[in-house]
């Protein structure tokens, strides 16, 4: 398909591409550093066919999702973590009540009001769940202004295919940094509207309700049956990663988003010192390359997980690597970005003390 | 091996720096090549000082985020003490004459001062000083052809400025006359 | 939920002069004997039948005795969660602007939990319906002290009655929303008797017609009982709704469309 090419803000272009991909709502409550979607889509929409609301609150703005979602349109929200934090209720009903949507976090620093700087401080709400009771969100973690556009298409896809919420997560810096990107047409991902949607009760078929209510248990647990089954599904079927060297590497990085920009500098510079270093990036955060990782933890000596935050996907890593091999963590958190000459210190010293050791 | 340019840009908010540097992104795409423009965001955008690493490359830019630049486009003094010291060995160092107060001092790279805001003055548009110090990194720097900077103009101004796209094109050949004129003087 | 199917009896030589319309279903109401709510749900189902809107309506439920509303209600709906119906019809109604869409809340979904989501659905002037029950308490949970309780009201969260220095005074939400630029019909009802139910009803397909038009949101205020909330038998509720909540919250027509012609 021809794609055209643009220099865009990764906000920007995911908006242009969610318009692109048919997305035919967006509500939304401004928050920094993410404002530009909802100014880019209300700029946009006396030209081209879809309907921007300004919520009064995350909280309304989820629920209007909930809503728009459950008459079978295709819709999206975006926010930053606190906003987010605020729509983590409604997430949890649209997971129960199985509505596609999309669902964008351009994380800041936290906890609380935080910074507005960026961070990957929300892994764990993403990845594990945020809301109450057990559900998944599909998690897609861009590292590119390209892969800010490209995941609109792939989470609308998936969520439809999967009847849930995807969620693009990403943060500060690549929501403001402008890249070269190559849109894909509009028109490129039709949508028609599902048989289960409440449009209106036609006099041939019974009421659709879209409801997260199960007050028996037996029934609570078969909704819950189905909506394990979908996560094996994706487990199987959509994980999703990105392979840096990791071949001949001793020393393997792991880092999703922007980390794993700095990281493949950093493995360039320590390859250059002829330390064999590698990359593996989760690209699917939710479902998440645990065989890769494993198959890794046979040939790696060591892994560094290297994340704007406290460790979060570390733990994940660990569960993979599953005691195989000794996993460190590097971690800056607050809104600071890592550098790549602090990462390659890093790899440095594990070299020195770990690699030089084993040998 | 491949080629990487990378350029911290920085003054004060209102000077133009962030769209300087979308101009040089715009016009490495137009010429094919990868490139990344990461600004400092937040509060200090009103006022206080604005700043965008960029990144033109062959290939893929890993790292958008640097510490160390084969080149700075300094419009202001705050930013001149902070980032002279991050500037690559032999690397290359533009600065505005009137807004910074204590030149550059090291003696490991090319410093080109350019008088941008008076020269801008003297075109009865003081807007288009940001655009005299992109002529003359692009004259010490041609990593972008003139051609495709052109075009980027069109891409990053508001169709409601398109009409001061002639001006700005006189500005970035003021800028390179200038710089070719300290390179002399230096060299 | 079961399905019991009622056969109605018609004896021969009497006439038949209740129907139960295609817009509810034979689901058995769930409701405490005496309630309102078993009321105002035939009243809105009846006026969609009447209107023949069946296939065009969308509904919200909320959180709160009505929270199976879609048992009952024989059209396309969606559950939202605790105070956010609004939100949610609205979502419904910004998607598909030509279909017929309400909500329907108790009180402390509406004018608590859901305050912020009520004040700005009506100030957008949504072109929905939103049907509000208001019966001073929180009946599902079991008879907690709700926005609309009225002073020295006995719940089971003002046990002494409700202290308006420690908890406040009772909401008039309704009054306030009627001040909203964006609200176009807005009137406080009750079905406590045959004529209130008569003028509910009329009021309530107002509010569908005047959806059509497109010029703002309408709310009906329904002023109901709560006999196991409240604990007292039907008949008794009923009269001290009418002696106490009806002097609170007075019923009419709070806010009517200007007639064109007539200027603002």
């Amino acid at each position: 398909m021809e794609r055209e090419i643009r220099l865009m803000k990764g906000n920007e272009a995911m908006a242009e591409a969610a318009i692109r991909a048919g997305m035919k709502a967006y509500f939304g409550y401004p928050i920094t550093p993410q404002s530009e979607v909802m100014e880019y889509l209300f700029e946009q929409m006396p030209k081209r066919n879809f309907k921007v609301l300004q919520a009064e609150s995350e909280v309304a703005a989820i629920n209007m999702i909930y809503g728009a979602a459950g008459s079978g349109a295709r819709v999206m929200t975006s926010s930053s973590s606190p906003g987010m934090s605020l729509m983590q209720e409604g997430i949890s009903y649209i997971a129960a009540a199985e509505l596609p949507c999309l669902l964008a976090n351009i994380v800041r620093g936290g906890p609380g009001l935080g910074t507005i700087q960026p961070s990957q401080g929300d892994y764990f709400q993403a990845v594990k769940g945020g809301g109450h009771g057990d559900y998944k969100l599909i998690v897609l973690a861009p590292n590119s202004v390209q892969e800010m556009a490209d995941f609109v298409f792939d989470g609308f896809k998936l969520a439809e295919k999967f009847r849930g919420p995807a969620m693009i997560l990403s943060d500060g810096a690549l929501g403001q940094m402008m890249e070269k990107v190559a849109l894909l047409p509009e028109g490129s991902l039709p949508h028609t509207v599902p048989a289960w949607a409440a449009t209106g009760k036609p006099a041939n078929r019974p009421p659709n309700v879209i409801t997260s209510l199960y007050i028996e248990p037996e029934k609570m647990e078969m909704i819950n049956h189905t909506l394990q089954a979908k996560y094996k599904q994706l487990q199987k079927e959509e994980v999703r990663y990105e392979d840096y060297q990791t071949e001949d590497a001793d020393i393997v990085l792991t880092a999703f988003g922007l980390s794993s920009r700095i990281c493949q500098k950093a493995v360039d510079l320590a390859r250059e010192q002829g330390i064999k270093a590698g990359l593996l990036r989760p690209i699917t955060l939710f479902p998440f390359p645990e065989k890769k990782i494993a198959e890794i933890a046979e040939t790696a000596k060591v892994f560094l997980d290297v994340e704007m935050n406290a460790g979060q996907m570390v733990e994940d890593v660990r569960l993979a690597v599953n005691g195989k091999k000794p996993v460190y963590f590097k971690g800056r958190m607050g809104g600071i970005i890592p550098s790549p000459e602090e990462i390659l210190h890093e790899i440095e010293q594990i070299s020195e003390q770990v690699l030089s050791y084993q040998n | 091996m491949y080629h990487s340019d990378e350029i911290i840009l920085a003054g004060f908010g209102g000077q133009g720096v962030l769209s300087m540097g979308q101009v040089l992104s715009y016009a490495a795409i137009i010429d094919n090549k990868e490139t990344t423009w990461m600004p400092s965001y937040g509060p200090e955008m009103r006022g206080g000082t604005a700043n965008c690493i960029v990144i033109v490359s062959d290939r893929r830019v890993s790292s958008p985020i640097i510490t160390k630049f084969d080149s700075g486009i300094i419009l202001n003094q705050p930013s001149m003490e902070k980032f002279e010291p991050a500037i690559k060995k032999n690397g290359f160092l533009f600065y505005e004459e009137s807004t910074v107060v204590y030149p550059p001092t090291r003696d490991d790279i090319t410093i080109i001062k350019i008088a941008a805001i008076h020269e801008a003055e003297l075109m009865k548009k003081k807007q288009v000083a940001n655009m005299i110090m992109l002529g003359a990194f692009l004259e010490v720097k041609p990593i972008v052809t003139m051609d495709s900077v052109l075009k980027a103009l069109k891409k990053v101004l508001p169709e409601r400025h398109h009409h001061l796209i002639p001006l700005n094109e006189q500005a970035i050949l003021r800028g390179k006359e200038l710089a070719l004129q300290q390179l002399h003087l230096t060299i | 939920m079961e399905t019991e199917v009622l056969t109605p009896e018609v004896q021969e030589g009497f006439d038949c002069v209740y129907n139960k319309p295609d817009t509810l279903t034979d689901t058995r109401f769930h409701y405490c004997p005496g309630c309102g709510h078993g009321v105002a749900h035939r009243l809105l189902m009846e006026v969609i039948a009447e209107l023949g809107i069946q296939e065009e309506t969308i509904g919200v439920a909320p959180v709160g005795c009505s929270v199976f509303a879609y048992h009952y209600m024989n059209i396309d709906m969606q559950e939202a969660a605790h105070g956010r119906a609004s939100a949610v019809a609205t979502g419904v109604k910004r998607v598909l602007p030509d279909k017929y869409v309400f909500s329907y809340q108790g009180d402390g979904d509406l004018a608590a939990i859901g305050t912020a989501e009520t004040i700005h659905t009506v100030n957008r002037g949504e072109n929905i319906l939103m049907i509000f029950i208001n019966n001073g308490i929180y009946g599902m949970t079991g008879g907690q002290m709700a926005p609309t309780t009225l002073a020295n009201m006995v719940t089971s969260t003002s046990p002494y009655g409700r202290s308006t220095e420690w908890a406040g005074f009772p909401l008039k939400i309704t009054e306030m929303l009627a001040m909203l630029p964006g609200a176009y019909y807005v009137t406080r009802q009750a079905v406590h008797t045959p004529n209130s139910v008569r003028k509910a009803k009329k009021a309530i397909k107002l509010g569908f017609e005047y959806q059509k038009l497109k010029r703002g949101t309408c709310f009906i205020e329904i002023v109901s009982n709560c006999p196991s909330g409240w604990k007292m038998n039907p008949v008794d509720s009923n009269k001290w709704l009418e002696a106490n909540m009806l002097t609170m919250y007075p019923l009419g027509d709070i806010k009517v469309p200007v007639k064109e012609g007539q200027g603002e």
